[in-house]
């Protein structure tokens, strides 16, 4: 008898389950309807969600099968860590392509939400940079897809939320560096006007950017934060051993509820926007510090308390130019939904992922507690999207609702084709696909 | 360092294998699986960006016949051998032992006799070039019998016993034998189980072995702190040990 898991999103949204572990993906994902990861989706993508909800994890299954130096050509497992990934790879000068907010994300993880970065306006989003991928589909075929062999479930895949197929293993170009360390420069930006501009002019210069941003301020100074500007750092400027892994704090128990309340969290953004002098900072930082200043903390999430919290993170394309971010910033600062982790970022063109998130335009990501009225605030978020021609990433969701959803993705009907060529029973999902998609639960 | 490793593919051998290939060590890889092997040999070699596993040879702890020519392999590929580490063995809960019993035979003889036999070769291996160290996965189950690992740990306390004599007969020959004792690590083999207090990981495990390996002792608790919860069980009165769930 296999004892019941609690398998959680990051978020805290969770189901009592069979989660089954094992070091052979092969093996392991016969029969299970979804894979997941390390549980960094907010929401519920990694989540069964049937009565009887199993789910194959594959951390265990983490082995790099062939690394070429010359060409940083890596094939590895799909449940490969991006932090194992960065501690053996960043001394050796490579770095993935495309790295997301934290490093404790798997490769399979990666492709399923085709993650995105800091240098989204000159890479793309990680799929672009995947050349292989073995699945097992739904019906028990082991199958390899790619831009030559099986395109459309290659392209579905990407970002697909693992609902095409387990990822089994994934080849993908590494990306050569002049150092492991990154120059950065930061600077405090009074209005979300200048913001925006400082973001476009940023994105000119630096092949690494994205601000944060005081989403409780109303008024003049609405849309006031931080900027933060990067490349990496040339042999000249940087120090010459690699960076050490940092010592990480960690969040020993659940915060109160009223640790995310709202004049705590003004506080606190007040704080993060009048301390940051002088205006413009400019150094050398290691790339933990640059790309993941979150996983400093282990277990962060924790300050959101039992209840936990939800992320909203949504794109509104640049025909609306800056008149839509004004308007949808408008609406966010009218909820007073508190939120001390607010980050702009702009984004270049759409991928190749069938459901991939971003597109060009301006990607708004916001952290919400939950509450009694979070459902009804991601409701008016996404009214707002869907006005402005938007879209929502899935990685982050766990409120939005079918209708709404089906409202902002024209490309749902194209998504959904593919999975009645390659998996018809449906025998697939997660969660989110029967609040989303309407698989049976 | 020169190390041979059954059973480096998964769980706690697999993280030593990559602790020590990312140290700049040599490996040998014995296991039963082919493919497996060559997979983790892949690994390794990308993981220290050298050719850290010169090679790999079939050996299967259910089939004794195998030992001989695996280990040979390994000496002739390596010259010389500083440690063969035994990481390899099955595992069953007690439930599903006691409703198999063709399951319970072969746990058993793989983790007693066929170890055992296995040692026996290996040990030959390392006195014949003057000595050497034989690292053996064992387990806290075989400290103390519990109900919850009554078979399983009876092939553990044997192995154990067997480790100690070999350790009092040839330590004046140059043999250095480890008998390594995990508490509960959460690995592929414990997947299902929920894990108790003290849990360790096996990149833990790996580095406290790995230190035995270059400066050998006996007896190795691993995760540290498991000598001293076991010194505690070990001495719970057998009327608890009858009344105790664990």
């Amino acid at each position: 008898m296999r004892q019941k898991t609690q398998m959680k999103g990051w978020g805290g949204v969770s189901e009592m389950g069979e989660q089954r572990l094992s070091e052979d993906l092969e093996q392991g994902s016969m029969g299970m309807p979804l894979s997941r990861g390390l549980g960094r989706s907010y929401g519920d993508s990694s989540l069964a969600g049937t009565a009887t909800p199993k789910a194959i994890c594959t951390v265990l299954a983490d082995r790099i099968l062939s690394f070429e130096e010359s060409t940083g050509l890596l094939c590895a497992e799909a449940g490969l860590s991006l932090y194992e990934l960065n501690r053996i790879f960043l001394p050796r000068c490579f770095f993935v392509p495309v790295t997301p907010g934290t490093q404790f994300v798997t490769l399979g993880g990666m492709v399923a939400s085709d993650v995105h970065g800091k240098n989204h306006h000159v890479a793309g989003c990680f799929g672009e940079h995947v050349l292989q991928l073995r699945l097992r589909l739904g019906d028990g075929r082991i199958v390899v897809c790619s831009e030559t062999e099986n395109p459309d479930l290659f392209r579905a895949t990407i970002g697909g939320m693992g609902l095409t197929g387990h990822i089994l293993e994934v080849t993908f170009r590494m990306q050569k560096i002049p150092t492991p360390w990154i120059y950065q420069e930061s600077e405090q930006v009074p209005n979300l006007d200048k913001m925006l501009a400082a973001l476009s002019d940023a994105a000119e210069h630096f092949p690494m950017t994205m601000a944060w941003i005081d989403c409780l301020k109303k008024g003049d100074g609405m849309g006031r934060g931080v900027i933060f500007r990067g490349r990496w750092a040339t042999r000249e400027e940087a120090p010459k051993q690699s960076p050490k892994p940092k010592f990480r704090l960690s969040v020993p128990f659940q915060f109160p509820s009223w640790a995310m309340a709202e004049p705590v969290v003004r506080m606190f953004n007040a704080a993060i926007y009048h301390t940051h002098v002088p205006k413009v900072k400019k150094g050398i930082v290691s790339p933990e510090s640059f790309f993941y200043p979150l996983d400093a903390i282990r277990d962060w999430n924790r300050i959101y308390g039992k209840n936990g919290f939800t992320q909203h993170q949504a794109v509104l394309p640049a025909t609306g130019g800056h008149a839509a971010v004004r308007r949808f910033l408008e609406l966010l600062t009218s909820l007073s939904a508190a939120s001390f982790l607010c980050v702009i970022k702009d984004c270049g063109e759409q991928g190749k992922g069938l459901l991939s998130f971003p597109m060009r335009g301006t990607s708004i990501a916001i952290d919400l507690p939950m509450r009694d009225d979070t459902q009804a605030h991601i409701d008016r978020l996404n009214e707002a999207v869907i006005r402005e021609g938007g879209r929502i990433y899935l990685t982050k969701d766990a409120l939005t609702s079918a209708q709404d959803f089906a409202a902002m993705e024209p490309r749902l009907s194209a998504f959904q084709h593919m999975r009645d060529v390659w998996d018809p029973e449906r025998k697939l999902h997660s969660a989110q696909s029967i609040r989303l998609f309407g698989d049976r639960p | 360092m020169n190390i041979v490793l059954l059973g480096a593919t998964k769980g706690m051998g697999r993280a030593l294998a990559r602790l020590c290939a990312e140290n700049g060590d040599r490996l040998f890889l014995l296991g039963r699986d082919a493919e497996d092997l060559e997979r983790s040999q892949a690994d390794l070699s990308a993981r220290s960006g050298a050719a850290s596993v010169v090679g790999r040879a079939l050996c299967d702890l259910e089939q004794t016949e195998t030992f001989q020519t695996a280990l040979a392999q390994a000496k002739q590929t390596l010259g010389h051998v500083d440690a063969v580490v035994v990481t390899a063995a099955l595992f069953g809960t007690q439930e599903e032992l006691e409703a198999d019993s063709v399951l319970t035979e072969r746990v058993l003889r793989t983790n007693f006799v066929n170890t055992v036999l296995f040692c026996e070769a290996a040990k030959r291996v390392l006195l014949a070039q003057g000595g050497g160290i034989l690292c053996v996965f064992g387990s806290v189950a075989g400290d103390r019998a519990r109900k919850k690992v009554v078979l399983y740990g009876a092939s553990k306390a044997g192995l154990a016993a067997y480790l100690e004599g070999l350790d009092y007969k040839h330590h004046a020959d140059g043999l250095r034998v480890i008998c390594v004792r995990p508490g509960f690590v959460k690995t592929g083999m414990t997947a299902g189980l929920s894990p108790p207090p003290f849990a360790g990981e096996p990149e833990h495990v790996a580095k406290e072995v790995r230190a035995a390996l270059l400066h050998p002792r006996p007896v190795v608790y691993t995760p540290q702190i498991w000598q001293w919860v076991m010194l505690a069980i070990d001495h719970l009165p057998k009327a608890v040990m009858r009344r105790l769930h664990f």
